[in-house]
């Protein structure tokens, strides 16, 4: 039955097999020649960093696509994705093609060599002062006047007292305050014991727990809830910004936490994408006088000795310490601190 | 051919519109839930049953469920009067009013929460006077709840509007005729004639409520034991890369909720049966 028309319709099917055969030609043509011109020059770069660097990267890209068209002579675009840094993490855990991630702990960055070796094992080789090009540093920023005389940590846990501290469990921000807290309890009561006492008077007078930074920033400045928020340097300048200078005070207290910023090249995207080049030229723009100056200029402690001391009136000199050095790292805090039922959680369910 | 008509259907395409409604729905809705109980699957059921039992999720459940049923329960009982008053009478504005209903269906969950948060804090607009009387709502659970009956508003307006439309006044000029006071009329005419729709509305409300993140997490306040919903429980736990950990309490939910929301359905055919009965 089928063979019954089939002459008739040869030439036809001829016909539309030669016109198969060509267009497939011609589409395998342009998409090698699509590839060709892709792995030449990579158009675009992806970012993948934390929620408050959205300003930061923005001024950067701005200076380093200039640079980059004028050492190749291509045009890049560098694309941004902001977020909470865990989250942002899992983002690119679960496929969000990034070439790059900068974020706002070495933790995030870890999880990407543990799932999946997204990133180099020895990632903090790859990049000057351990591939963080900033750190930024844990500050009180009092009302006015600083009623309530807040000098240092041993201020906070006295009764009555409100304290706005983002939430510890999904922001780094919150991490790292309680982390500081820890230390400082550490040091002064000198036991485990007695820091897990300290940190939980402290968290006793948290009213509000935010998810992250800039939420926390909004209890305090613009609900006018607590007597003190402990947050990053460099929100306190977006705090001056937004509000007006001298509504608030940053104090510095006599201990704190080295927040660092880490990034990284993720090796599985460049490879696949061929923009190795290009996010390494990216990074290593990060360290670069330009750079420093720009990120000096949000208010991030630059690592460059050089422009760090040039800008020390905004930067005073604060005795800090490194999670890595004096807690044994972020994997060891967040199993014994931060994992559920541990530390964190028994000062905050036992109060 | 008489005998080939017989099994037929009045409608044709019963078996192709069963085969997409079970393959869609399979697609859609139960291969992401199987999802969730097969990441759960890694942990043992003594990981699992600790997981699910802390007392940080615990407390979370009693507030989530709490506050979405009590949410639920409010709104149909104002959702009812709303309905009412846009249907039953006319008055300037009505069209407004109607359209205002529908806002927080719009409106993005995070700008609901801030705005709420905003206005309820201690130097808020509502927040400055009730401070003073001592009463706290942003930041304490009663805020949890305000967020919740805030977003479950229009779905018992919506799904109550309609059969009231339909529900001629004759019926209540006939019950009064026949002697009926207002409150008889309203007991035994009105009210059981919405009640299966007033049930899907304080359903679809109280799904919703046990659902939501975006706005509650705003006015909360977040205290562990005291402020903190369920789904932020969830997302604590996928911000420590902990997904077996993040299922086990979701699937806790979609069982809870299916649980509840079968019971709902049941409800509403028993009440549509004994109805029948009655009329």
């Amino acid at each position: 039955m089928f063979a019954s028309y089939l002459p008739v319709k040869a030439g036809f099917s001829a016909r539309i097999e030669g016109w198969l055969h060509r267009a497939v030609l011609v589409a395998s043509f342009l998409l090698i020649g699509g590839i060709v011109a892709f792995a030449q020059s990579p158009a675009s770069l992806l970012n993948v960093s934390y929620d408050v660097s959205r300003e930061l990267y923005k001024d950067i890209n701005t200076v380093f696509i200039a640079k980059w068209k004028a050492k190749t002579g291509q045009g890049i675009a560098v694309n941004q994705s902001h977020g909470g840094s865990s989250r942002q993490a899992l983002s690119v855990i679960g496929g969000l093609e990034a070439d790059v991630v900068t974020m706002n702990q070495t933790a995030d960055i870890d999880i990407l060599v543990e799932r999946g070796g997204l990133v180099a094992k020895d990632w903090r080789k790859a990049f000057p002062f351990e591939a963080a090009p900033y750190t930024s540093t844990t500050v009180f920023i009092v009302r006015k006047g600083n009623p309530k005389a807040l000098k240092d940590w041993g201020d906070l846990v006295r009764e009555g007292l409100q304290v706005i501290v983002p939430n510890p469990k999904t922001s780094g921000n919150g991490r790292y305050t309680y982390l500081a807290a820890w230390a400082y309890g550490l040091k002064t009561k000198g036991s485990e014991a007695g820091a897990k006492d300290f940190v939980k008077a402290l968290f006793a007078n948290v009213p509000v727990l935010d998810g992250g930074g800039r939420g926390a920033t909004t209890t305090f400045a613009q609900r006018e809830i607590g007597d003190v928020l402990i947050t990053f340097e460099n929100e306190a300048t977006a705090l001056a910004k937004e509000f007006g200078e001298g509504k608030f005070e940053v104090v510095y207290p006599s201990l704190s936490v080295d927040a660092t910023a880490p990034v990284a090249i993720v090796e599985t995207v460049t490879a696949k994408r061929h923009s190795r080049e290009a996010a390494k030229a990216y990074l290593d723009f990060l360290y670069s006088a330009e750079a420093q100056e720009i990120i000096a200029k949000h208010s991030f402690r630059p690592a460059d000795p050089a422009i760090l001391a040039k800008y020390r009136d905004r930067f005073p000199a604060v005795q800090s310490f490194k999670v890595e050095d004096t807690l044994g790292g972020w994997e060891k805090v967040q199993r014994e601190h931060f994992a559920d039922g541990t530390i964190y959680d028994q000062i905050m369910t036992r109060r | 051919m008489a005998g080939a008509y017989a099994n037929r259907k009045v409608l044709p395409g019963f078996k192709l519109t069963l085969g997409f409604t079970v393959a869609y729905l399979s697609l859609i809705v139960l291969v992401p839930l199987t999802a969730v109980f097969l990441k759960t699957s890694v942990l043992t059921a003594d990981q699992f049953w600790a997981q699910i039992t802390a007392p940080r999720a615990m407390a979370s459940y009693r507030l989530t469920f709490g506050a979405s049923l009590l949410a639920a329960a409010i709104n149909a009982v104002f959702g009812l009067m709303l309905a009412w008053a846009l249907v039953r009478y006319s008055f300037p504005g009505r069209k407004i009013v109607d359209a205002l209903i529908d806002l927080p269906f719009a409106l993005p969950t995070a700008v609901a929460g801030i705005s709420l948060t905003a206005i309820y804090a201690k130097n808020g607009w509502l927040g400055q006077f009730l401070e003073p009387l001592g009463i706290k709502i942003a930041f304490t659970p009663v805020g949890v709840l305000v967020a919740l009956i805030f977003i479950g508003l229009p779905f018992v307006v919506r799904t109550v509007q309609p059969i009231l439309e339909d529900l001629d006044t004759e019926y209540e000029e006939a019950a009064a005729s026949l002697g009926a006071s207002r409150w008889e009329t309203l007991r035994r005419v009105v009210i059981p004639a919405l009640f299966p729709a007033l049930l899907t509305g304080f359903a679809l409300a109280f799904a919703r409520a046990v659902g939501e993140y975006g706005s509650v997490i705003f006015i909360a306040g977040n205290m562990p034991l005291i402020s903190e919903i369920t789904p932020l429980i969830i997302i604590t736990k996928l911000e420590q890369y902990d997904y077996a950990g993040a299922t086990a309490i979701a699937s806790v939910m979609l069982v809870v909720s299916f649980v509840l929301l079968l019971v709902i359905n049941l409800l509403q055919a028993w009440v549509a049966r004994s109805g029948g009965k009655e009329s």
